[in-house]
């Protein structure tokens, strides 16, 4: 069916991918990265529609409405919005590939084993990449509670679920052709999978999440492409999937816990130990006080965490810190690596509001220099700052490479309320005696610090 | 066989790529390779466009490209805003 031209052809797309994707890795050439490998799918796509005997009126109409609907969401989405926007667009390629492993299904009579393999594969992981990229969008829009959901005997129903579907896969693949039923079964079990394996994962592990779910998007098209031997699927599904399991090995990493914990963890559903009682009381601080506290400190640390993007604070964040500067101050940025809702949200953030990159830090970088900083500024952030990780064994966060802002001179955190954070876990540092409390939504409580130092200048 | 062979070798590829991008660029990498993931369009293609089809399947094939086509365009797309942001930054020091 393909020529040796369309071969040569897809050969191009993926050697555009695998630059577009070299580039991408180092920030000075990301963009032309990334306009790299779109050039390597239009290209694939132009040379699928040069194959012989395609009908190309449904084509343009799915084209046409795709690329708007795509390009709307696209632009209109905002950047603190940024992961359930790809989470949802991770869930459309999942379910184009179950698509597109059902139509091959339907119109290839004859199929053979090693053909019907891949199929029920694109099949249920396709599946399970839709509705779990839903459950993980629906979570991260807030459209249902991000604490885990969990219920009894929930790891068995998901074990013998994976093990019916293995049941269905392989008898599916030794007679295609005479097992429907098989098939039907496969999509079911498929969607019931990505639900059921996404809602036990409270919202602070998301970063992990939404990185194995892309992987498993590549894993559906690479699927796909062994239906069709396509070698250009095979090869751009098998750099996504490989691509995201580096994601997700670099969150957990990140977190100091093993993928399984992770996905059947359920941390922070209230169920076992949620860590020591606090001991003692959050003093809170007004903004004037911590305008002064602000103004006489010689070194500054921000930790921004995810109170920030809810709040779309970055703007006012990056406004504040050029004022602690001109004042004399040192300012910088720590990033913890799962701040946030998806690997690098902060980062994306920051860069939003312009941040300059000099100022940005990562955990091991501030660490060590964190007794001889002033004041660190706590905005939204509770997990990745939270001391029982490194000092109470029966914390669920025990272990986790944490920003130990705890030991800075002085600590604002600003929070919304005393809340536990989205691990639900209590924080030790709230009570702590160099820590002050500093309530309210962080983007009008930066305004008000603003308007502290504007007023006292003028 | 020669495709499975393909596959291995591109997977290794894969971790040979990414494994040391900075972690300020995670989530452009994530969506950029979202966007590639994408890719399943082709198959959308081919199942939408026979004529011989079933209307089903070619029903399936049209709602294939749709969704891939969003996730195609749409990951592109917000692929390259975040990284103009990231760039303009870069250029007033």
């Amino acid at each position: 069916m393909t020529t040796q031209l369309q071969e040569l052809g897809y050969i191009v797309s993926a050697v555009l991918f695998i630059i577009g994707l070299k580039l991408m890795s180092a920030q000075s050439t990301a963009r032309r990265g990334n306009a790299i490998s779109a050039v390597g799918m239009l290209l694939a796509v132009v040379v699928t529609l040069m194959q012989r005997g395609l009908e190309f009126h449904w084509i343009a109409v799915g084209l046409v409405a795709g690329s708007l609907l795509g390009t709307v969401m696209a632009m209109r989405v905002k950047m603190t919005a940024m992961p359930e926007m790809v989470a949802l667009f991770n869930g459309f390629g999942g379910l184009a590939s179950l698509f597109v492993a059902w139509a091959e299904y339907d119109f290839r009579p004859g199929m053979t084993a090693a053909t019907a393999a891949p199929t029920i594969l694109a099949i249920l992981v396709g599946g399970v990449t839709f509705t779990g990229s839903f459950v993980a969008f629906a979570k991260l829009a807030e459209w249902m509670p991000g604490k885990p959901l969990l219920f009894r005997g929930q790891l068995p129903l998901n074990i013998v679920l994976l093990l019916v579907s293995l049941v269905a896969a392989t008898l599916f693949s030794m007679a295609p052709e005479s097992s429907v039923l098989w098939l039907w079964a496969a999509i079911a079990l498929g969607l019931l999978l990505g639900v059921l394996l996404v809602i036990p994962i409270g919202g602070a592990d998301m970063p992990v999440v939404i990185s194995l779910l892309n992987s498993y998007s590549g894993i559906a098209a690479c699927a796909a492409g062994f239906i069709i031997s396509n070698t250009v699927l095979i090869v751009s599904g098998a750099l996504v999937g490989a691509s995201g399991i580096i994601l997700t090995q670099i969150m957990c990493k990140a977190m100091n816990r093993s993928l399984s914990n992770v996905l059947f963890g359920g941390v922070g559903a209230g169920v076992g130990g949620t860590g020591t009682d606090l001991q003692g009381e959050p003093r809170p601080i007004s903004t004037g006080d911590a305008y002064y506290v602000l103004e006489s400190a010689s070194s500054i640390l921000i930790v921004p965490g995810y109170g920030m993007a809810v709040a779309q604070a970055q703007h006012v964040v990056k406004e504040l810190a050029e004022i602690l500067e001109n004042n004399g101050a040192e300012v910088r940025f720590a990033i913890h690596a799962v701040a946030g809702r998806m690997p690098g949200h902060m980062n994306v953030l920051l860069a939003e509001a312009d941040v300059p990159y000099e100022q940005l830090a990562e955990t091991n970088d501030v660490n060590p220099l964190m007794p001889s900083v002033d004041v660190v500024l706590v905005i939204g952030a509770n997990d990745v700052v939270n001391p029982a990780a490194r000092e109470d064994k029966s914390s669920p966060l025990y272990g986790m490479p944490i920003i130990n802002v705890d030991q800075a001179r002085t600590v604002i955190v600003m929070k919304r309320s005393m809340k536990a954070g989205f691990a639900g876990v209590d924080n030790p540092l709230f009570v702590a005696p160099n820590a002050r409390m500093l309530f309210g939504d962080a983007k009008q409580t930066l305004q008000a610090l603003v308007g502290e130092f504007k007023s006292a200048s003028a | 066989m020669l495709l499975i062979f393909v596959f291995i070798l591109s997977i290794f590829l894969g971790f040979e790529l990414i494994n040391k991008v900075p972690s300020q660029l995670h989530t452009p990498l994530m969506s950029g390779s979202n966007a590639i993931s994408g890719i399943t369009i082709v198959g959308a293609l081919v199942a939408a466009g026979h004529t011989e089809n079933s209307v089903f399947a070619t029903a399936l094939g049209v709602f294939a490209i749709v969704l891939a086509t969003i996730n195609v365009v749409g990951g592109y797309v917000v692929t390259d805003r975040m990284l103009r942001m990231f760039q303009s930054k870069k250029k007033q020091p």
